[in-house]
């Protein structure tokens, strides 16, 4: 397809995928095979297997899609890509649907709703550390989101931090400075693929 | 043998192990690792979810740092979600030139700037498989682990997608089989050796999250596994910490320890325990080594059954 | 300027050219191009009406050249050729302009597209004022033929041509003929049994005083061109002497060496050191297979030789060298299935209950290892459920992106024939698409339907022996997504059949190589035209007959081998074909004798004379390769049709929009 097809008219919601997925995604060419659905681990659980997904996506389907729990129950393993007789990026568009599920508010109506905040919480501690840091991630993610979990969790927590496994408080690298004003300037570029 | 070195968030604390082994097991093979100054988190799984720009970017400045601090063309990474995040920035970099000028745009924030394609990343597995190599590391062995018999799991991200080059079988991985006979263990079939441990999944949804890890550990079980080794410190994690808790949702009994393969490869070079940072494990990992320790004829291990004389023939495979 | 008088015709082909090109412009612009005396567009040049418009021109204007802009030569050069002849002008004055392939479908831009039509035409028109009237020359056509590759491809093309009454030399490279279909036991849809409608066919080529068998033989030079080709072929020893042996057995019978039989037998059965692959083999006589022969790896044994009751054995054989003359050439070398170890997931080699078609063919087959008998890999337990996975290797860009189009059919055989030794089992067929396109396929897919086979839409994703149930201990567990209802799914089955695709074969780029063939992508040859001129290749007397030009069935296979067959027996019939007059020249006056010419010649066409000091092409020996042309530090050597005149007037031509002083620098330094 040509561009100046593509800018005549508004693109589909499967254009708009593979727009704000980076690199060649391939989304378009998929044949419905199934194999990223029986490969998943998580696939059994997923509200849409992959290829549901990628039919939705194809169907136009965006509320679906984007509210289903399936993308934030990715946990990146990869076998799709690698199996997928088409060869698309799988696991990459399975981000990309994370994060539009996230601009355009849909998350909050998914069974996963928890994984964004998981995803969100474990962000916060890099931005202001530059490490990640179990102790106040499990702390704060389990508190704020799963408090009845959050106790299930403490003798968890505490054979960790017994065991030297985890630290009361985080570490901070020193360039923490130069960090933010990274992430900063590429949160203002934003919206390339 | 010279390399930069990127122990990751994990290395720091909750898999400290993993870090205190390598750097005993690299020295006694002659490999240098200059950790990287003032490294970031790779994001883990996380970033790229939220906001794509500042996850590659978050890679990139250590990407920038190796480069810049000249240490090696090479950087080493223990964690396989490390290594992942940092060759698929590097390879995204090199093939997008549109993602190279604007993550440069934002490293150049903080005074950075990365070439794509001059910082090489390995796993550590590879670097010793391939660059150290079995003869070099058997030539080390003195305290062989014969009759220790041990499931070598890999997990997803040091074979799949293969960013960085194809390293081992995507799905049949053997390298991590081969360094563990090298080094005198008995490695039993692990079919589910390139599976998900569950990755993040332990915080968004513990039943899927515990019946990915109960599938590893009945397979681990079902081959008479006395330890499972492991490459990577999130699947260390999930299939240690978490056993307790899947035993008690599943009503099962599995104690199965799991160690990083360069703690077992630490024990066969004679290292002592404690130095490897054996102990730390919520399952205990003393029976198994007990079994090494007092080095007994093996109780037999289960006999293939005999194949009956109608028996066809089996399809011819290559030597692994 | 000279006084040829050229006449332009720029052809639209429907909107194939004139849908990006300005052919109007085009046709206007090169009228006044020098020499040019008349200059015309048309919808279609190669219509009676477009031919008849230049055959005017020619006997009305007086034309003595002509530039047609259109398709490939490859399309219509012979077309115009004619179309000059017959208006009496020397077909050799006419050039082509290819503005079609090289133009029209390149590229979206019409102005840039226009540009390099204007070029091309350009380039034409300078190069025909130098073209030179030649004839075409005849070339006597030897009536033998050669067929490489003895299934039925090749079987079906050589008693064509044989019972024609010309002779064939039939060459194999196994033991015996029969290839692939001597594996099979049922043929879809028809159910026919393969062996008892084949075997006929190998007892004929045996009996036929037309044809010479080859087998354990292959082909390792070729020489020649078009009616004379020179074929050097290796007989391998076979340790066994034709002449005496009379195919009774007893040495196969006696040799104590039992080793896995991977080919006929596809790794499912057994055979000896010395062996025939079946018994109803042509020709009958064993071979020793030295690299498990005891005697041969070990110096001791010999018990075949002191069985024989017609002392046939002979350990001092040697491979013998052929050197076969003939005029035409049948590639029929077949395929390869897929090796499935290449896909770990599906646990091939690994899983012992996992299958391959090829290994499910023998077993099914009474003359097969098991006697037909379905068993698993232990040799006894009959299995009450049955996975047949589809497109394992086909279809997927990691590995071959074609359908394979043969497997979905063997697949629903396997079924049916599972349904009828074995009615108890459950029988399940995993696949994307169901491709059931030839005559009675569909009936067939449908009749298994009715069986009760079931039929699950989704690629498999994995199959495993790792239970997590307690209903999938000692199972293999096929994973997948039931893609109809959109569910992940796990299946506990006894046996799982994998149901490889087709590829070329393995050593099919060194075969291309050896008789200057062009290969796809995919390793399959190419054919000159794949839909007019599907068994044609694009070296003139050479043709390819079933599956080694592309994944096929046994009817399509059977109908190519006729195909070449014809084409072969058309060629013998005209006796002569008229070749190309495109050769080299050498200048005898200019040539220094330094004979750096004579050994570059791949056809061996130039001789050297001694007493002159001067080399000599021989033009029946020529190809018009161009080789000794360029290579020729005195310029003495030109080849016909292709001067140095004409090719660098065609450059200037090309280069006519380019500026002045730098054609003339590329001129100077000429
Ligand atoms: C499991 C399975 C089941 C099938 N079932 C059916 C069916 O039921 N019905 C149906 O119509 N089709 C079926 N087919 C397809 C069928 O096998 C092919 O269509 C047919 O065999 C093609 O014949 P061929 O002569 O082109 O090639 P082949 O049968 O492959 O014969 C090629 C011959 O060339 C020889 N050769 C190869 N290379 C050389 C060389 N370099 N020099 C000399 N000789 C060489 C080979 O030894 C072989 O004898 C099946 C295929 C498979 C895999
Ligand atoms: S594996 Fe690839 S082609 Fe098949 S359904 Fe999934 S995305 Fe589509
Ligand atoms: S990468 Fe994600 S979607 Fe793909 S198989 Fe793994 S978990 Fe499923
Ligand atoms: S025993 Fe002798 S005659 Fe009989 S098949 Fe063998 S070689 Fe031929
Ligand atoms: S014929 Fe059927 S099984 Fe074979 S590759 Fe094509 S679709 Fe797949």
């Amino acid at each position: 397809m040509t561009a100046t097809a593509i800018a005549a008219r508004a693109p589909t919601f499967l254009e708009e995928v593979i727009a704000r997925t980076p690199g060649e995604s391939h989304l378009e060419r998929c044949i419905q095979c199934g194999t990223c659905g029986g490969s998943c681990p998580s696939g059994a659980d997923m509200e849409h297997t992959p290829r549901g997904l990628f039919a939705l996506i194809n169907a136009g389907l965006r509320e679906l899609v984007l509210r289903s729990n399936a993308p934030w129950y990715c946990v990146s393993c990869y076998y799709c890509t690698v199996r997928c007789p088409q060869q698309i990026h799988i696991t990459d568009v399975m981000y990309t649907l994370k994060r539009m599920a996230i601009d355009e508010g849909y998350y909050t109506e998914s069974t996963a709703r928890d994984a964004p905040e998981f995803s969100k919480t474990f962000i916060d501690f890099v931005e202001s550390n530059g490490r990640s840091f179990e102790l106040g991630l499990a702390t704060a993610y389990h508190l704020r989101h799963r408090p009845l979990n959050a106790v299930g969790m403490v003798p968890m927590a505490v054979g960790m931090l017994r065991r030297g496994r985890m630290d009361l408080v985080p570490t901070r690298i020193k360039g923490i400075k130069q960090l933010q004003a990274i992430l900063k300037r590429a949160k203002e570029l934003g919206g390339a693929k | 043998m010279r390399y930069g070195y990127y122990p990751g968030c994990s290395l720091e604390r909750s898999a400290a192990a993993y870090h205190q082994s390598a750097m005993a097991v690299v020295q006694t093979l002659g490999i240098d690792l200059v950790e990287i100054d003032d490294w970031n988190c790779c994001g883990a799984t996380e970033y790229f979810s939220i906001n794509l720009l500042p996850a590659y970017a978050l890679v990139a400045r250590n990407l920038a740092l190796a480069q810049d601090q000249g240490i090696s063309n090479q950087l080493v990474a223990p964690c396989s979600a490390c290594f992942l995040n940092l060759t698929k920035t590097d390879r995204y970099m090199m093939e997008s030139s549109k993602l190279a000028a604007d993550v440069n745009e934002a490293l150049a924030a903080g005074g950075l700037h990365y070439t794509p394609g001059t910082v090489r990343v390995r796993h550590l597995l590879e670097v010793i498989v391939n660059d150290v190599g079995y003869d070099a590391v058997a030539a080390r062995v003195s305290k062989p682990l014969t009759g220790l018999r041990v499931a070598a799991y890999y997990g997803c991200l040091i074979v799949r997608p293969g960013y960085g080059g194809i390293f081992d079988d995507p799905e049949h991985p053997t390298a991590l089989d081969k360094l563990m006979r090298v080094l005198g263990a008995e490695v039993v079939d692990f079919p589910l050796r390139a599976q998900c441990c569950g990755g993040h999944m332990t915080q968004i949804s513990q039943e899927v999250a515990f019946e990915m890890i109960r599938r590893l550990l009945k397979n681990a079980a079902d081959y008479e596994a006395d330890v499972i080794v492991t490459v990577c410190p999130m699947c260390q994690l999930n299939l240690d910490a978490y056993q307790p808790n899947v035993n008690q949702f599943f009503g099962t009994d599995y104690t199965i320890p799991v160690l990083y393969f360069t703690q077992l490869m630490g024990l066969a070079f004679g290292a002592s325990p404690i130095e490897l940072g054996i102990g730390k494990e919520f399952v205990d990992a003393r029976p198994a080594l007990d079994k090494i320790g007092v080095a007994l004829p093996l109780t037999e291990a289960p006999r293939r059954p005999e194949r009956p004389k109608e028996a066809l023939p089996m399809p011819r495979m290559e030597e692994e | 300027m000279n006084e040829e008088r050229i006449g332009v015709y720029v052809c639209h082909c429907g909107s194939n050219i004139a849908g990006t090109v300005a052919v109007e412009e085009v046709a206007q612009w090169a009228a006044k191009l020098p020499n040019v005396v008349v200059s015309r567009d048309y919808k279609f040049m190669c219509s009676s009406l477009g031919q008849e418009l230049v055959e005017k021109d020619i006997k009305e204007l007086g034309l003595t050249r002509v530039v047609v802009a259109a398709c490939s030569p490859h399309m219509h050069e012979r077309t115009f050729r004619a179309t000059c002849e017959r208006a009496g002008l020397n077909p050799f004055l006419f050039e082509m302009a290819n503005i079609r392939e090289l133009d029209s479908w390149a590229t979206d831009d019409r102005a840039a597209a226009t540009q390099k039509a204007k070029a091309m035409v350009s380039a034409a028109v300078r190069r025909v004022v130098y073209h030179q009237p030649l004839q075409l020359l005849p070339v006597k056509i030897n009536p033998n033929t050669l067929i490489v590759g003895g299934g039925v491809a090749g079987i079906t093309a050589a008693l064509e041509i044989a019972n024609a009454g010309y002779h064939v030399y039939l060459v194999e490279r196994e033991p015996s003929i029969g290839g692939h279909m001597a594996q099979l036991d049922k043929t879809f849809p028809t159910l026919d049994c393969s062996a008892c409608i084949l075997t006929p066919k190998m007892v004929d080529v045996a009996q036929n005083k037309n044809i010479t068998l080859l087998s354990w033989s292959q082909v390792e030079a070729v020489e020649g061109y078009v009616g004379n080709f020179t074929v050097t072929v290796r007989k391998k020893a076979r340790y066994v002497n034709e002449e005496k042996c009379t195919g009774c057995g007893i040495c196969i019978e006696k040799c104590p060496k039992k080793v896995i039989d991977e080919v006929f037998e596809a790794g499912l059965g057994y055979r000896k050191a010395i062996y025939r692959p079946f018994p109803q083999a042509v020709p009958k006589y064993p071979v020793i297979d030295t690299s498990n022969c005891i005697f041969f790896q070990r110096g001791k044994c010999k018990a075949c030789q002191m069985f024989c009751p017609t002392d046939a054995i002979d350990f001092e054989q040697q491979d013998q060298i052929l050197k076969l003359e003939v005029g035409n050439i049948i590639l029929a070398i077949g395929y390869d299935t897929f090796d499935p170890r290449r896909i770990p997931q599906y646990g091939y080699g690994r899983l012992a209950n996992v299958f391959t078609s090829l290994e499910f063919e023998r077993m099914v087959n009474a003359a097969g290892p098991t006697g037909g008998r379905i068993v698993l890999r232990d040799g006894v337990t009959t299995p009450k459920s049955v996975a047949i996975i589809h497109c394992v290797g086909s279809r997927d860009k990691n590995y071959n992106e074609h359908c394979s189009r043969i497997c979905c059919m063997y697949s629903l055989k396997f079924s049916h024939l599972l349904h009828e030794r074995l009615p108890d089992a459950q029988v399940y067929e995993f696949y994307i698409d169901i491709r059931a396109t030839a005559k009675r396929y569909e009936e067939f897919y449908h009749r298994v339907l009715e069986e009760g086979t079931r039929f699950i839409r989704g690629r498999v994703a994995e199959v495993t022996d790792a239970a997590r149930m307690p209903g999938e201990e000692g199972k293999l567990i096929v994973q997948y997504e039931d893609t109809l209802i959109g569910k992940q799914r796990r299946l506990p089955v006894d046996m799982v059949i994998l149901s490889l695709g087709m590829e070329a074969r393995r050593d099919s780029r060194e075969v291309a190589q050896i008789f200057g063939l062009g290969c796809e992508y995919n390793g399959f040859f190419i054919e000159r035209h794949p839909k007019l001129d599907p068994v044609n290749t694009m070296t003139e007397g050479i043709q390819i007959a079933g599956a080694c030009q592309g994944p096929m069935a046994i009817p399509e296979a059977v109908a190519q081998g006729a195909a070449a067959a014809a084409r072969v027996l058309s060629l013998i019939s005209q006796g002569t074909v008229m070749m190309e007059p495109v050769r080299a020249h050498i200048d005898a006056d200019k040539c220094s004798g330094c004979r750096i010419c004579n050994n570059l010649c791949p056809y061996n066409a130039i001789v050297f004379h001694e007493d002159r000091k001067v080399s000599e092409v021989i033009t029946a020996l020529c190809q018009g390769c161009g080789a000794c042309v360029a290579a020729c530090p005195s310029a003495a050597i030109t080849g016909a049709h292709f001067t140095d005149e004409q090719v660098m007037a065609q450059i200037e031509g090309m280069l006519w929009d380019v500026q002045p002083q730098f054609a003339m620098t590329s001129m100077e330094t000429r």
